[in-house]
C-alpha cells in the first residue's frame, strides 16, 4: 500500500510564501505571487479563480513540475514538512504517483491513445510497488469497481477512446487513487464533462474523500464546484490569493471586493433575477506583464482609492474572530456592503411582440452510409442521424427563447437549419412569414440573410486573424447591402463599435490585439451590422471568464431590448438561461423534451429529463439546497438512440416498459408549457421543487 | 478585392505589410538568417552576374586547367575549367541565373496550380475532393524522377519544359498540403460567418481561408524551392535539363566529373554551388518555421 | 477492417488503371513518333507504316490500350529496342540488383532516422535536437549527384579506398556498393529523422506523457512504454512513402556509379528512346510505389488502435 507515514501529523502540505515564474524571450512573467496554503491531513482546499489566475501553476509546482521555462522563485513547498525542491529525481518520481496523485482537465488527452487502459493502470502499482502483474491487475479490477465502472473487465482491455468521457475520467481518478495516495491534487476534473456527467463524478470525489481519507486540492473556475467538494477555499486573480477562508466564510462573508464581484457574476438558477441582479465587473483581467502597481484588481474595483490602492506591499490581513480567513486588501475594514448597490444588468419585463420565428414540425436527418459487413448483408447500409426531430416552436419579437441541452442534443444542428446552412429533412421553418426551411443561405435574399444572423461560440475563432475588425465589420454591411458608400460604411462601423462599447479605433485592430471578450463584443457587432429581426446566439459568452461573461451577457440583453430583436439563445448553462430567457425549450437527442415560459421551465411539473439538469447545476450559494440527482449511464448515441422515448435509458423516473416502446405524449399542464413524459398527470404535479431557499437566508455580507 | 478604405486604413496594402513584418522576423532565428543570406547571396550573385564573372561564360580557352590557372590573357582561372577551356567560376555564376529563372518560375506555376485544386478540394469535399485527390493521388504515386524522365522524353529537354513538368509533377503535392490546412480552416467559426451571411465560396476561399493558410504555405514553398533546385540540377545531370551550351550546375557536374582523373576538384565547385544553394532554401524555410511557431 | 483492405486495395488497382493510361497516353498515342522511335529516325514513311500496320497500330486506340494492358498484365512487355531481346528478361535481373541497393539503403537510413529522430524529439530545442536537426538539413540540402561527387573525389581519389564506380564486372563486390548506399543514406536519413523529431517532439507536449510522468514511472518507460508507441506511427507511414523517393535517388545514384541496376536501365532507355523499355520501367516503377503506399496505409491502421477499433 501507499507508503503513509504514520509518525507524521503535520500537515499534509504546506506552501510558504511561494513564487513561481515562467521565463521567456520576453523575460519574466511571475505566474503565481506569494502563495501560501496550508493542508491538514483529510481535508480538501479548494484553488478558485479565472483563466490566468495561476491556479493550475501551482498544482504544477507542488507535483514539481513546471516545463522548461517555469521555476519556482522563492518559497517552498513542504509535503509532509519535506521540502519538495530538497529532493532528487529519484525521491521525487517515488513521490509522485504513489503519495501525490493528479486528476486532469481533459480524460481523453491525459490517457496514451495506443494502450489499453489495463495496462496504464497496472504500470502505477508495478512501478512504485514490487508486486506481481497478477496482484497488479487483482487491484486495477478492484479500484475501476471502486469508482463505480460497470464491467471492469471490459474496460481493462478497452482502449481510451473506447469510452465515453465520464468514464474515461472514472479511470482517470482511479488511477490517481490506485497507490492509496495521501495527496490527491484535481485540476478542473468536470470542466470538459455535460453537467449530468459532471454531478456524477463530483458524487464520486465527495465518496473517495470519505472512504479513502484522502486530503484534496480542487482546482476550479466554478465556485458552485468548490462548495460541493472544499472545506476551505483559496480565492485567486492575477496570480496572488485576494481571499482565504473556510467555505462558509467566503461564501456568506466574504470581504474582498473581487471576491464579492465574482460572486455577482454568478448566475444562480435559483435565484429571482429581478431580485438578485446579474453584476458584471468592468474592464478585463490584466495580463500577467501588465498588472497595476498595488493592488491589481485596483482597476476594476468600485472601491479603488488613490495612495491607497496603488502602493506596493500589499499583504493578506487577518479577519478577526476567523481565524484563517484572510483578505488581501487595504480597505475592506471600511467599505460598507450594505450601502453599495451596483447596477444588475438586464433585468425588466419586455413585451413580446408578433410572432416571428415558428418551427412545425422540423425535422433534419443525416444519412450515415454503415459499411460494416453485417449491414451490408442485411442490406440496410443507409441509415439516418436524427439530428432533430420533430421541432416545433414559436419565437415572438424581442423575445429571448433558449434552447438547452448537453452535446449531441441537436442545438447546433437546429442553427444550421435556422441559418440556411442545411436544409431541413421535413416540416416548415417560417420566418418573418416565409417557409425558409428549403432555402440554403445562398439562395435567400440579403435581406432576409441580413435579418437572421448569428453570434458564435469560441471567442478565439470568430474574428478571421488575417482582417482587420473595421474591415470585417464593413464587409458585413455591404453585404447586407445596409450602406453601399465608403464614407457611410465607415460611419456605420463606428456606430456598430459605440453600440458594443469598443473604443472606436478597435476599427483598425486584429482580433490578435483583442481580448476574448472584445472580439465577443465584435461578434455582437456584427451579427447586429444588418439590423437583424432574429439573433441566434451559440453559447456566445461560454468560453469566457465568469467575471467577462456578465457584462457580455448583459450587453447582448440590452441591445436586443433596444432594437426588439428576437434572440434564439443556445446554452448548456441552465443558471445562465434563467437570468435571461423568456422561454425555454429544453433538447435531448434531438428531441424537445420540454418547453415553457421560464418561470414554468424552472418550477415542477418538470420533465424527468430537465429536473435532472437542474439538479446537476452546481449552485455557488450556501443557502440553496436542492436535490441530487445523479443519472445512470451514459449519454446514448445519436446514431443508435433509444427507442419509445429517447430519454428512457437514464431516466430516474421511468415508469416501466412503455418508456422503451412507445413516444411519449404531450403533458400540458398550463397552455404553452409542454412535457413530452408518460408520467401520469398526478405524478406530474406531485413533483418537488429541485432547488430550495433554505428557511433563513442570510446574508451576512448586506448587514 | 477592391482596395476598401476602413477607417482610414487600405486594406491591402496593411494585409501586405503585415506578411512582410511577419517575414521580417526571421531576424530573431540564426538559422533562419544563415539560409536567407545564402539565397541573398545568390540572387545578388545572378543579378550581377556579368560583372562578377571573370569571362564570358562560354568562351574557350586553356582546355582543364586546374583552378588558379592563369589563362591567355592573364584572367586567372579561379576554379579551373572545363573540357573545352570554359571558366568554371563564370559558368558557375551565370549558371546560378538559369536556375534563379526556371526554379521560382515552376514553383510558382506549381502553386498557382494546386493552390486553387487544394482550396477546392477541401473546402467543398463530397465528389470534387474524391476526383482531384484521385488525379493526385495517381501523380504522386510516380517515383518523381521516373515521372520527369517520361515527361521529358515525351515532349523534350527544355527551360519551359522543365516548368511544364515541375509544374505537373509538385502541383499535386501542393493540392495535398493546401487541402490539409483548409479542412482545419474551414471548421473555424468566422468561416461559418461568412457561409450565414451568404459569402460565395470562391470568396470564401480565397478571402476568408486562404490568408489564414499562408503561414505554413511560405515554409512550403520555400522547401519546395530548394527541392526544385534539386530537380533542375538532376535533370541537368542526367543530360535531360537545358541544353548547351548555356551554363547548367547539374550539366557541368557532368561533364567534369568526366574528368574526375585528371583532377577530381573540377567537379567539385558546381556541387557547391548547387548545395549551398539548396541549404540556403531548406535554412530559410527551418528559421520561418521556427519564427511561426512562436506566436 | 477487412473492407478498409479491400477498398484499399480496390484503390490500388484503380491507380494502376489511370497510370497506366496515363503512360499510354503519354507514349504511344502519337503512333507516327513511336514508329520512329522503334525503327530508327532513318526509315522511310512506307516502312513504318508497313511496320505500324502489321502490329496494329491503325486499330482503335482503346482497342490497342487494351491490348497493350493485356499483354503488360501477362507479363509481356515488348521487346526492347535497344537490347535485342524481350524486355522482361533485361527488367528483372536489374531489378533485383536495384532491390539489394535500395534495400539497404532504406535499412540504413531509417536505422539512422529513427534513432536520431526520436533522440531529438525527446527535448525539444535541446542541443542534441539542434544538431540532429541542423545536420538533418545541412545532408538533405546537397543533391545525390553532388554528395556522389564529394565522396568520390574524397574516398576514391584523395584516400583512394574505394572503387569509383560499381558496375560488378567481375561478380559481386561489396565494397562496390558502400558508396551508392552511402549516397542515398545521406540522402534520406535526414527526412525520417526530421519527421520522427517531429512526432516524437509532439508527443512529449501531450497530457498522457504528462500523466505518465507524474505517475511516477522512470523516464526511460515513459520514453519507451509511452512516447515512443505513439511516435513511430507517423514515421512508419513515411519510411514506407520514401521508397517512392528512393526509387528516384536510385536512378541518379545508379547512374553516377554505372551501377547495373533498373534505375540506370529506365535512364538509358529514355536517352535511346526505348518506348517499350520506357513503358516497363514506369509501370514497375510506379506499381512498387503503389504497392508501398498501400502497405503505409493499411499498417498505419493496423498500429493505430484508434482507427483499428472503430
Amino acid at each position: 500500500m501507499g507508503s503513509q507515514d504514520h509518525s507524521y501529523d503535520g500537515p499534509i502540505l504546506e506552501c510558504r510564501d511561494l513564487c513561481i515564474s515562467y521565463f521567456t524571450r520576453a523575460g519574466e512573467i511571475p505566474a503565481v505571487i506569494d502563495f501560501n496554503m496550508t493542508l491538514n491531513q483529510g481535508g480538501s482546499i479548494g484553488l478558485v479563480g479565472e483563466s490566468g489566475c495561476g491556479k493550475s501553476t501551482v498544482a504544477m509546482a507542488i507535483m514539481r513540475y513546471l516545463g522548461g521555462n517555469g521555476a519556482i522563485v522563492r518559497g517552498q513547498v513542504l509535503y509532509k514538512g519535506r521540502d519538495m525542491a530538497s529532493l532528487s529525481e529519484e525521491e521525487l518520481r517515488q513521490l509522485r504517483g504513489n503519495e501525490i496523485a493528479m486528476v486532469y482537465q481533459e480524460p481523453m488527452a491525459a490517457l496514451n491513445p495506443s494502450m489499453t487502459l489495463g495496462r496504464q493502470l497496472m504500470e502505477v502499482p508495478l512501478c512504485h510497488e514490487k508486486i506481481s502483474e497478477a496482484e497488479a491487475r487483482k487491484r486495477a479490477m478492484q479500484i475501476l469497481a471502486d469508482v463505480n465502472l460497470p464491467d471492469p473487465e471490459r474496460v481493462m482491455a478497452a482502449y481510451p477512446h473506447q469510452i465515453s468521457g465520464g468514464q474515461q475520467q472514472r479511470v482517470v481518478i482511479a488511477m490517481a487513487l490506485l497507490s492509496n495516495p495521501s495527496l490527491l491534487l484535481l485540476d478542473e476534473p468536470t470542466t470538459a464533462l455535460d453537467v449530468t456527467v459532471e454531478a456524477g463524478i463530483i458524487e464520486l470525489i465527495g465518496q473517495i474523500a470519505k472512504k479513502f481519507s484522502t486530503s484534496m486540492v480542487y482546482i476550479s473556475h466554478n465556485l458552485g464546484l468548490i462548495l460541493e467538494t472544499c472545506d476551505r477555499v483559496n480565492v485567486m486573480y492575477s496570480g496572488v490569493v485576494v481571499e482565504s477562508g473556510t467555505v462558509t466564510e467566503v461564501f456568506d462573508q466574504m470581504r474582498h471586493p473581487y471576491t464579492k464581484g465574482l460572486f455577482g457574476c454568478i448566475p444562480l438558477p435559483g435565484a429571482d433575477k429581478s431580485a438578485r441582479p446579474l453584476v458584471p465587473i468592468r474592464g478585463q483581467l490584466p495580463l500577467p506583464h501588465q498588472r497595476p502597481p498595488g493592488c491589481y484588481f485596483a482597476p476594476r474595483c468600485d472601491f479603488f482609492k488613490q495612495g491607497l490602492c496603488d502602493l506596493e506591499d500589499l499583504h493578506m490581513t487577518s479577519v478577526p474572530n476567523q481565524p484563517g480567513h484572510d483578505v488581501r486588501c487595504r480597505r475592506w475594514q471600511e467599505i460598507d456592503w450594505s450601502t453599495y448597490k451596483p447596477v444588475g444588468v438586464g433585468v425588466g419585463e419586455v413585451q413580446a411582440g408578433e410572432v416571428v420565428l415558428s418551427l412545425n414540425k422540423m425535422k433534419k436527418y443525416y444519412e450515415i452510409t454503415d459499411n460494416s459487413i453485417a449491414a451490408m448483408i442485411r442490406g440496410k447500409r443507409v441509415r439516418y442521424v436524427k439530428a432533430n426531430e420533430s421541432i416545433s416552436l414559436e419565437a415572438r419579437a424581442s423575445e429571448t427563447v433558449a434552447i438547452v441541452g448537453e452535446s449531441g442534443c441537436g442545438k447546433s444542428t437546429f442553427a444550421k437549419v435556422l441559418m440556411g446552412l442545411e436544409t431541413a429533412t421535413d416540416g416548415e421553418v417560417m420566418f418573418n412569414g416565409k417557409d425558409i426551411s428549403q432555402e440554403q443561405v445562398q439562395k435567400r435574399s440579403a435581406d432576409q440573410v441580413g435579418s437572421m444572423q448569428m453570434i458564435f461560440q469560441n471567442p478565439f475563432d470568430t474574428l478571421n486573424p488575417s482582417h482587420s475588425v473595421g474591415s470585417q465589420l464593413a464587409r458585413v454591411i455591404r453585404k447586407f447591402g445596409v450602406e453601399t458608400d465608403g464614407d457611410k460604411i465607415e460611419q456605420r462601423v463606428m456606430e456598430l463599435l459605440d453600440l458594443v462599447k469598443l473604443p472606436r479605433d478597435f476599427a483598425r485592430r486584429r482580433p490578435r490585439q483583442l481580448s476574448g471578450g472584445q472580439k465577443q463584443r465584435v461578434g455582437i457587432a456584427r451579427a447586429f451590422a444588418g439590423n437583424p429581426s432574429t439573433v441566434v446566439a451559440d453559447e456566445p459568452v461560454s468560453a469566457l471568464d465568469v467575471s467577462v461573461q456578465a457584462a457580455v451577457t448583459g450587453l447582448l440583453m440590452d441591445i436586443q431590448k433596444t432594437y426588439r430583436t428576437t434572440l434564439i439563445f443556445i446554452s448548456h448553462d441552465l443558471s445562465l438561461v434563467r437570468y435571461l430567457a423568456d422561454r425555454v425549450v429544453v433538447m435531448y437527442l434531438g428531441r424537445i423534451v420540454e418547453q415553457g415560459t421560464t418561470d414554468e421551465v424552472f418550477a415542477p411539473p418538470y420533465h424527468p429529463y430537465t429536473e435532472a439538469l437542474l439538479s446537476a447545476v452546481p449552485i455557488a450559494d450556501t443557502s440553496v439546497e436542492r436535490t441530487r440527482i445523479i443519472l445512470e449511464g451514459n449519454l446514448p448515441s445519436v446514431t443508435n438512440p433509444p427507442s419509445g422515448c429517447v430519454f428512457n435509458t437514464r431516466c430516474q423516473r421511468k415508469i416501466g416498459a412503455i418508456c422503451e416502446t412507445e413516444v411519449p405524449p404531450i403533458f400540458e399542464p398550463s397552455e404553452g408549457h409542454r412535457i413530452a413524459c408518460h408520467l401520469s398527470r398526478e405524478e406530474m404535479l406531485a413533483m418537488k421543487p429541485v432547488i430550495s431557499l433554505a428557511a433563513t437566508p442570510e446574508s451576512p455580507a448586506a448587514e | 478585392m477592391t482596395d476598401q478604405v476602413v477607417a482610414g486604413v487600405p486594406r491591402r496594402e496593411s494585409s501586405l505589410l503585415r506578411t512582410v513584418r511577419g517575414l521580417a522576423l526571421i531576424r530573431e532565428s540564426a538559422v533562419g538568417m544563415i539560409g536567407l543570406s545564402l539565397v541573398l547571396f545568390w540572387v545578388l550573385v545572378a543579378i550581377f552576374a556579368p560583372l562578377l564573372a571573370p569571362f564570358p561564360p562560354n568562351q574557350t580557352g586553356l582546355p582543364l586547367s586546374p583552378p588558379g590557372a592563369v589563362g591567355l590573357e592573364g584572367n586567372v582561372y579561379w576554379l579551373g575549367t572545363d573540357q573545352l577551356g570554359r571558366d568554371t567560376l563564370s559558368r558557375i555564376i551565370y549558371g546560378s541565373r538559369q536556375v534563379l529563372l526556371y526554379a521560382p518560375l515552376a514553383t510558382l506555376c506549381a502553386y498557382l496550380v494546386g493552390i486553387p485544386m487544394g482550396l477546392a478540394a477541401g473546402y467543398r469535399r463530397g465528389l470534387t475532393d474524391d476526383i482531384l485527390s484521385f488525379i493526385s493521388n495517381v501523380i504522386l504515386s510516380f517515383p518523381v524522377l521516373v515521372l520527369y524522365i517520361i515527361i521529358i522524353a515525351t515532349i523534350g529537354a527544355s527551360g519551359s519544359n522543365i516548368v511544364i513538368a515541375v509544374t505537373f509533377a509538385s502541383a499535386p503535392g501542393i493540392m495535398r498540403i493546401v487541402r490539409g490546412l483548409v479542412l482545419d480552416l474551414r471548421n473555424r467559426e468566422y468561416v461559418f460567418a461568412a457561409e450565414t451571411r451568404g459569402e460565395s465560396p470562391w470568396r470564401i476561399m480565397l478571402v476568408e481561408i486562404l490568408p489564414n493558410a499562408r503561414g505554413p504555405l511560405i515554409v512550403d514553398a520555400c522547401l519546395r524551392l530548394g527541392y526544385v533546385v534539386i530537380t533542375i540540377g538532376t535533370l541537368g545531370f542526367l543530360g535531360l535539363g537545358l541544353p548547351p551550351p548555356d551554363p547548367d550546375w547539374g550539366g557541368m557536374v557532368s561533364e567534369l566529373r568526366s574528368f574526375a582523373i585528371i583532377n577530381p576538384l573540377l567537379a567539385v565547385f558546381p556541387c557547391i554551388a548547387i548545395s549551398s544553394l539548396v541549404l540556403g532554401f531548406n535554412l530559410l524555410a527551418d528559421g520561418l518555421r521556427e519564427v511561426s511557431l512562436r506566436d | 477492417m477487412l473492407i478498409f483492405m479491400f477498398r484499399r486495395f480496390g484503390t490500388m488497382v484503380l491507380t494502376m488503371v489511370v497510370v497506366s493510361i496515363l503512360v499510354f497516353l503519354l507514349l504511344e498515342i502519337n503512333v507516327e513518333s513511336v514508329a520512329i522511335k522503334v525503327l530508327g529516325p532513318y526509315t522511310s514513311v512506307e516502312q513504318r507504316n508497313l511496320w505500324l500496320e502489321r502490329n496494329g497500330y491503325f486499330d482503335p486506340a482503346i482497342l490497342r490500350y487494351l491490348r497493350w494492358l493485356g499483354n503488360f498484365v501477362i507479363g509481356d512487355f515488348g521487346s526492347s529496342v535497344r537490347f535485342k531481346v524481350p524486355v522482361s528478361d533485361v527488367l528483372w535481373p536489374r531489378l533485383a540488383n536495384t532491390g539489394i541497393l535500395g534495400g539497404i539503403a532504406l535499412f540504413l537510413a531509417s536505422l539512422i532516422g529513427l534513432t536520431l529522430g526520436v533522440i531529438a524529439g525527446m527535448r525539444e530545442g535541446g542541443p542534441r535536437d539542434r544538431g540532429v536537426s541542423v545536420s538533418a538539413i545541412l545532408t538533405t540540402s546537397v543533391p545525390e549527384f553532388a554528395s556522389a561527387t564529394f565522396l568520390l573525389s574524397f574516398f576514391v581519389f584523395h584516400l583512394g579506398w574505394l572503387p569509383g564506380t560499381s558496375g560488378m564486372a567481375d561478380g559481386f563486390d561489396l565494397r562496390q556498393l558502400v558508396l551508392p548506399v552511402m549516397v542515398l543514406v545521406i540522402y534520406d536519413w535526414g527526412y525520417i529523422a526530421r519527421m520522427t523529431r517531429a512526432s516524437m517532439a509532439e508527443v512529449m507536449t501531450t497530457h498522457y506523457i504528462r500523466t505518465a510522468v507524474l505517475k511516477g514511472l522512470p523516464y526511460g518507460q515513459v520514453i519507451r512504454r509511452h512516447a515512443m508507441r505513439n511516435a513511430l506511427i507517423a514515421p512508419f507511414t513515411v519510411i514506407m512513402l520514401q521508397i517512392n523517393w528512393l526509387l528516384s535517388g536510385v536512378i541518379v545514384v545508379e547512374v553516377a556509379f554505372g551501377y547495373k541496376g533498373f534505375g540506370a536501365l529506365l535512364y538509358e532507355a529514355s536517352l535511346n528512346q526505348d518506348i517499350y523499355l520506357i513503358e516497363a520501367c514506369a509501370m514497375v516503377a510506379v506499381f512498387v510505389a503503389v504497392m508501398t503506399q498501400t502497405l503505409a496505409d493499411v499498417g498505419y491502421t493496423y498500429l493505430n488502435p484508434r482507427i483499428r477499433f472503430s
